[in-house]
């Protein structure tokens, strides 16, 4: 009997945080923070300095989030999550969005019942080597050791890519980045894949940047972006228009320097519409109005994410490439807000 | 004329349940039971309303799939359109390889080392010391990750091989390549191979057996098997007369002859690696992975190891010692037929249980990319399917079965030599 | 009578004995050069030492200690010594130390973190060192399980207190209800009323009292635990949870009842059987699966759920073995004492059994706190996970080295002391009998 009361009791308290979890975008308003999922480390995407702060481009979205949720871009937990636990804790609840350089694939979609919001880089799989070795294209790399950080779709696309082309390898697959590195450094494996954007920031960081080449060959489409749970469409919106804020924000030319002054209006409609000092999108996701404001202000706009973090006169120096804006000839693409 | 009557027949009341000696311990137990089934009940409940608002029910069917990913260190034939649960059953002989290296060296490790610390000679005992206390007291995953580092960075790359005046050459007389890609030793080959007898057909748990290996084995089992008898046969002699025969020339005979025959036969030869194209082709590839794994997880057991026969020698009495010392036994077969055979009583209950922590200590592989059934099943398989409940399941099942086996055989063992007291 | 010639009269005078044989000379000649064969493992072992201190040394000390980056080390070692090889760049260890320490624990609350390692060891001394230790420090002992997550996670003063409340109840039930309704009711009564009060009662009265007598402390969410501090923490956590379930499994498992013994062993050896790892993917991975849904406790907790699980079926295996070990007159003096099974056991064995079972607990202790850097694989930030996270910074990628030997460091110093403690007790244990 007393058994029961108290099985009773845990299941009513169950019953009721469940219920609760319904509105994710009220969540996280009464908790005061937002539960973002990052990486464990990853240069330049998302990792800890010193005093602890979370810094990076995969950061910059969590806390432009935040900032548009609720006014204060300091207010996130960030989770470190590995490759194996990142669903897990979106799926359980336990972070409100995985910014993760997660790959947009058909089987998580759908699979696993994740919505992703949009892309925030556009990566591919590549391959570096040492110019020594003067290797100019993937497919000379029969029987070569290739080094391969798991945990990821990677060793997927390696497997595929090397069995279409019927040529063989040898994979070692490696834990994290910094082992990798250094194997591949020391010469145990002669080729290093992972995405392009972690070669050259590995390729950043080595003694001598020079004697290492990455091959032309882009064997995979890695669309990396933030995706939250499926079944809560307000809060996908709310994180979907935050990130598409940052994109058109650098498209319509709005920066942190100069948002302050444009927020009070413009001539152009659209910043006006975005900025909240015309119509009522804000109200519409169920946010202040100047909701966009906020999410600009946390770490300026798309492009100055871009920049202050991977970009060229970072010690990683990504160039653009295909993040570059579609008026610049790249794929980042912000629909309109109207 | 005495009536016999009837204790007065004693009513069953509820109370009896708990104060009455003979169905309280039936109370308690009934107890524990509904409690543990109650448990039971409400987490499986739980699990399954949990799964069904993910909307992922359990099913092994994943495991079907192909695995799309490569292995590289497997014993069996494995490719990536192969399906998952050939990929955890690779991983499984792979961490079963590793375990059971492991425990061999980490045995013959420890037992020197236990030996040597009670070496008279002071710098070698206190060498050994230091020995143990390091790899005691530092974390385990540190060894595994530090061994891979100092195998990577001290060892040469296959490309120092290369060119007129390679920095580095083939060590063994030209037969042994030991690079930071793993070491390549001379592969057994035979021109006149028996070929293969495919076990479980095309299914996820086929097993290639190769039949030169089955007739060497029921060779070497023969030879050993007669060698037993003709030492049986000098024991009988010796027993009658007094004298003992000699029989090392037979039983080298026995040993030696039918083998070489066997090898002739089978055209037994060892093929060499060779540098070509980026690696070294040819002869048998321990990876480094396997051997940094090996090895660190040998030398960590083996300090455990070593306390216990340090352990096991100084619990054996002196006055043995002295009693050999008076049959005038020199020390080193004191040790061996003296001292050893007792401290194994003592010694053989610890050592189980470092061999399971050596073999559950093997799931670290992932450290290094060792691909373990960890590696696999518990590793890419999860990530790529999703199933992390079904996944995480078969994974301790799988390490549950290996435990209890282990568990077992050493236990049967431990009764063999126990002291049987009367 | 005659006069002997041939007998000496007189003592020759003492001589010094052979300069071979005493002093440094004579030691090494017994200790290192007693034959040809020591001679030979001497030098082996000599040429062994050289090589590798060799190795060790020049890179210990010949290395940066003030740099910002590895690229600044680098810079430092071309230099001075013209090369980069062979050189450690401690500049990560001089910057990030107290993160490696601490985790994200907020730099001006560092002191709490301090301030419970000391309560800590206090609380501990009396366990440790029994007869040295005065009594009074029981009390401190009795206090920490509540003042020890005050403490750690700071918040309302109310919930530890409310939570000790919980035994004061339990204890008052025990002796209202004994005169009143008997010895067995009693007991249900101890267990029942704490279980409700804390299940039920406890948050809310406490958050009432709060609302009224505010007192507290900054609370410190469970994910800013970190390093060092993280593994100290997880290790305390297990093994003093896991105390009070080895025991009970441990008895469990020694009854003659058939069901109770069937489930602590199976329990036992079902834990003992699996890796820690696998356990820690269940906490990472399948916990909030097997609780009611929509529950969601953080990872932290999840995993020091797991790893007390984890010790305490090592934990029953130890102190199983101290009751082994018990001489059989214990019990059969117990019992003709006339002492029922729960006092026997609370009078004389365990006593003697957990007294007798301390080195084994030390050494269970050493191998949890050393499996907690596994929780770098579940992506927790202790020393190790944290050791990768420093890596992701553009400054220090590609350092490696140094990050290892300064975590392998830590664990020698505290696994290495608490062994010596472990051995000392076993000789004091020794000489007892």
């Amino acid at each position: 009997m007393k058994k029961s009361v108290f099985f009773g009791a845990l299941t009513v308290a169950g019953l009721v945080a469940g219920a609760a979890a319904a509105g994710t975008v009220d969540d996280i308003k009464a908790r005061g923070k937002l539960n973002c999922g990052v990486t464990t480390g990853l240069v330049g995407f998302a990792a800890p300095d010193a005093n602890g702060e979370w810094n990076g481009f995969d950061v910059g979205v969590c806390r432009a989030v935040a900032a548009a949720v609720l006014g204060d871009p300091k207010a996130v937990e960030f989770v470190p999550t590995t490759g194996k636990t990142r669903f897990t804790a979106l799926a359980s609840g336990e972070i409100d969005m995985l910014a993760r350089n997660t790959t947009w694939t058909f089987s998580r979609d759908v699979d696993l019942k994740f919505e992703f919001v949009g892309v925030n880089y556009y990566d591919g799989q590549g391959f570096m080597v040492p110019k020594e070795l003067g290797v100019s294209s993937a497919k000379e790399l029969d029987g070569a050791t290739v080094c391969i950080q798991t945990g990821t779709t990677t060793e997927l696309n390696l497997a595929d890519f090397f069995r279409s082309n019927n040529i063989s390898y040898e994979p070692v697959p490696i834990e994290t980045n910094a082992e990798a590195q250094q194997q591949y450094l020391a010469g145990a494996c002669d080729v290093y894949t992972t995405d392009a954007s972690g070669l050259a920031a590995t390729r950043a960081t080595f003694e001598n940047p020079g004697d290492h080449v990455l091959l032309p060959e882009i064997i995979s489409k890695e669309p990396l972006g933030p995706l939250v749970r499926h079944g809560d469409n307000e809060w996908g919106d709310v994180v979907r228009w935050t990130l598409n804020a940052l994109i058109a924000a650098e498209e319509l030319g709005v920066t942190s320097a100069n948002i302050s002054e444009m927020s009070m209006g413009t001539d152009n409609p659209e910043i006006n519409r975005m900025l909240g000092s015309e119509g009522n999108l804000g109200e519409q996701l169920g946010l202040s109005a100047d909701w966009a404001k906020n999410a600009i202000m946390a770490g300026g706009n798309y492009g100055e994410l871009f920049e202050k973090n991977i970009g060229e006169s970072t010690p990683i120096g990504l160039a653009r490439g295909l993040n570059a804006q579609w008026t610049n000839g790249g794929l980042i693409y912000s629909p309109p807000f109207r | 004329m005495t009536t016999l009557t009837d204790p007065p027949k004693e009513s069953f009341r509820l109370s009896m349940l708990i104060y009455d000696t003979r169905y309280r311990s039936l109370t308690i137990q009934a107890v524990a039971m509904l409690g543990f089934m109650l448990l039971a009940a409400w987490l499986i409940n739980n699990t399954i309303v949990n799964l069904a608002t993910l909307g992922k029910p359990i099913d092994l069917g994943f495991l079907g799939e192909p695995a799309s990913y490569d292995i590289n260190q497997r014993l069996l034939d494995y490719n990536s359109r192969d399906t998952h649960l050939r990929a955890a059953f690779i991983g499984l002989i792979n961490t079963i390889v590793v375990a059971v290296l492991g425990c061999i060296t980490a045995t013959i490790i420890g037992v020197l080392v236990g030996v040597l610390r009670l070496s008279k000679n002071w710098l070698v005992a206190k060498i050994m010391t230091v020995y143990v206390e390091v790899f005691r007291n530092v974390p385990v995953l540190l060894w595994i990750v530090l061994a891979m580092a100092i195998l990577i960075e001290s060892l040469p790359a296959p490309r120092d091989f290369r060119g007129e005046n390679p920095e580095a050459t083939l060590s063994f007389f030209d037969t042994v390549a030991i690079t930071n890609r793993g070491v390549y030793i001379p592969e057994p080959l035979f021109s006149n191979s028996l070929g293969n007898i495919h076990l479980f057909g095309d299914s996820s748990l086929r097993f290639d057996v190769s039949l030169d290996l089955v007739a060497i084995l029921i060779v070497l089992a023969a030879s050993i098997f007669a060698i037993r008898k003709v030492t049986a046969r000098a024991a009988r002699i010796q027993a009658a007369t007094g004298v003992r025969p000699k029989t090392w020339h037979v039983n080298l005979a026995i040993f030696f002859v039918p083998m070489i025959a066997l090898l002739t036969l089978l055209g037994f030869h060892l093929g060499y690696p060779a540098l070509k194209g980026f690696n070294f082709q040819g002869g048998t590839h321990m990876r480094n992975s396997l051997i940094a794994l090996w090895l660190a997880l040998s030398l960590y057991t083996a300090a455990f190891i070593a306390e216990i026969v340090r352990g096991g020698i100084l619990a054996i009495s002196h006055g043995q010692t002295e009693a050999a010392g008076a049959l005038g036994l020199r020390p080193g077969k004191t040790m061996r037929l003296v001292i050893l055979p007792q401290a194994l009583r003592v010694i053989i209950p610890p050592m189980i249980s470092n061999y399971l922590n050596l073999t559950k200590n093997s799931s670290l592989a992932i450290a290094v990319g060792y691909m373990d059934i960890t590696g696999t099943l518990g590793g890419i398989t999860m990530n790529q399917t999703g199933r992390e409940l079904e996944g995480v399941l078969l994974l301790m099942a799988c390490y549950l079965l290996i435990s209890l086996s282990i568990s077992a055989v050493m236990n049967w063992y431990n009764k063999r030599v126990a002291l049987v007291e009367r | 009578m005659s006069n002997q010639a041939f007998v000496r009269t007189e003592m020759l005078p003492e001589q010094h004995p052979p300069a071979t044989t005493v002093g440094v000379i004579g030691w090494l000649r017994e200790n290192l050069f007693s034959g040809w064969f020591n001679s030979i493992l001497t030098v082996v072992s000599l040429a062994f030492v050289y090589y590798v201190l060799s190795g060790i040394l020049p890179w210990i000390f010949q290395s940066a200690w003030n740099a910002d980056s590895l690229n600044e080390c680098r810079e430092i070692f071309i230099a001075t010594w013209g090369s980069t090889e062979g050189h450690a760049c401690w500049g990560v260890v001089n910057e990030r130390w107290l993160q490696l320490l601490y985790g994200f624990y907020p730099s001006d609350l560092y002191w709490r973190v301090n301030l419970t390692l000391v309560v800590t060891l206090i609380a501990m001394a009396p366990v440790l060192f029994s007869d040295q230790a005065p009594r009074q420090l029981w009390y401190v002992t009795a206090v920490y399980p509540f003042v020890m997550p005050w403490l750690l996670w700071g918040g309302s003063i109310w919930g530890p207190l409310m939570a000790a409340a919980g035994f004061g109840i339990g204890y008052l039930a025990y002796r209202v209800l004994v005169p009143v309704a008997g010895s067995l009711v009693a007991v249900i009564g101890a267990v029942v009323l704490p279980i409700l009060w804390w299940f039920a009662l406890a948050g809310t009265v406490a958050g009432a009292i709060q609302g009224i007598i505010p007192i507290g402390i900054e609370s410190v969410e469970s994910r800013q635990f970190g390093g060092f501090m993280l593994a100290v923490l997880l290790g305390i956590v297990a093994i003093g949870c896991s105390l009070p379930i080895g025991i009970v499994l441990a008895l469990g498992r020694q009854s003659d009842l058939l069901i109770v013994k069937a489930l602590c062993v199976g329990f036992i050896e079902f834990i003992r059987g699996v890796p820690l790892i696998t356990l820690l993917f269940v906490a990472s991975l399948l916990l909030n699966l097997f609780l009611p849904p929509g529950t969601n406790f953080d990872i932290i907790l999840r995993v020091m759920i797991m790893m007390t699980l984890f010790a305490a079926a090592y934990m029953a295996e130890v102190i199983r073995g101290g009751l082994a070990a018990l001489p059989k007159g214990q019990y059969e003096g117990a019992d003709s004492l006339g002492l029922n099974y729960w006092q026997a056991q609370r009078l004389i064995i365990m006593p003697q059994a957990l007294k007798i079972s301390i080195p084994g607990i030390v050494s269970t202790f050493i191998g949890i706190f050393k499996d907690t850097t596994l929780v770098s694989i579940i992506g927790l930030f202790d020393v190790i996970g944290l050791s990768n996270a420093i890596r992701a910074d553009t400054a220090w990628n590609g350092i490696y080295w140094e990050l290892f030997a300064f975590i392998a460091f830590l664990f020698f110093i505290v696994c290495f002391s608490m062994s010596r403690y472990s051995m000392y007790l076993e000789r004091k244990l020794h000489t007892g009998h």
